[in-house]
């Protein structure tokens, strides 16, 4: 099962700055476990003390995974993730 | 570098600041990709509805980048306000500035400097601020 996630500008330099890259994985965990293998250190971009960071928004297909289940999301074959930095600030 | 943008998009920038007080306002200004040319202006809403913090809601952002691509476009600008303090990068704004290729713009319409207003440019990448010129254009 491979999953096309999307990765924004900032996260780049850890997929050698593909726009787009493949992983695999039943639940958004897992994908960002085996995104991290692949790519070292993207996943802790992505998480911080085994959560999803508070600025960063992970999306399956159009849906914000906070509204899935978060990291426990299930994930299946041909969907598609999209990651994103919140734009916000003070 | 340095940031050019025309007196039409500075104004109904400065403009929204207004009509949103007290809240922060923000948004956006787009243009073709690889080009760094501020074009199109896009007002975002802030979904914080707060006079010291401002956020795209998750929603809007990815229908803003779904948009940005099909039309082969890129954010130029990520501007907000401040209403009650100067046009200078908040310690929350660095931390959370997450697009390097963007200029960051500030705009304050605080009352202390009315009718005056500021409005500056910044790139922030890594946490480091560098403020750059504005080229306003007719």
């Amino acid at each position: 099962m491979t999953i096309e996630v999307r990765i924004p500008t900032i996260l780049r330099p850890y997929t050698k700055d593909q726009k787009a890259v493949s992983a695999e994985g039943s639940t958004l965990s897992a994908v960002i476990t085996n995104l991290d293998s692949t790519y070292a250190g993207l996943g802790e971009r992505l998480l911080e003390n085994g959560a999803l960071r508070r600025f960063i928004n992970v999306y399956i297909n159009d849906e914000d995974v906070r509204f899935l289940g978060g990291l426990e999301a299930p994930i299946k074959d041909g969907d598609s993730i999209t990651i994103l930095p919140a734009v916000a600030g003070g | 570098m340095a940031l050019e943008i025309s007196q039409e998009i500075v104004d109904a920038i400065l403009e929204q600041s207004r009509a949103e007080y007290p809240d922060e306002c923000c948004g956006v200004v787009l243009g073709p990709v690889g080009a760094d040319k501020a074009l199109r202006l896009k007002p975002m809403i802030n979904s914080a509805h707060s006079p010291t913090f401002y956020e795209f809601d998750p929603k809007d952002l990815l229908a803003l980048y779904r948009e940005v691509d099909d039309n082969d476009e890129e954010i130029v600008v990520i501007y907000h306000s401040h209403t009650e303090t100067e046009a200078y990068p908040s310690r929350t704004d660095i931390a959370y500035a997450g697009e390097p290729g963007a200029h960051y713009v500030l705009v304050s319409t605080r009352k202390e400097i009315a009718p005056a207003t500021e409005f500056r440019s910044y790139r922030i990448i890594d946490g480091v601020v560098t403020e750059e010129p504005v080229v306003i254009t007719a």
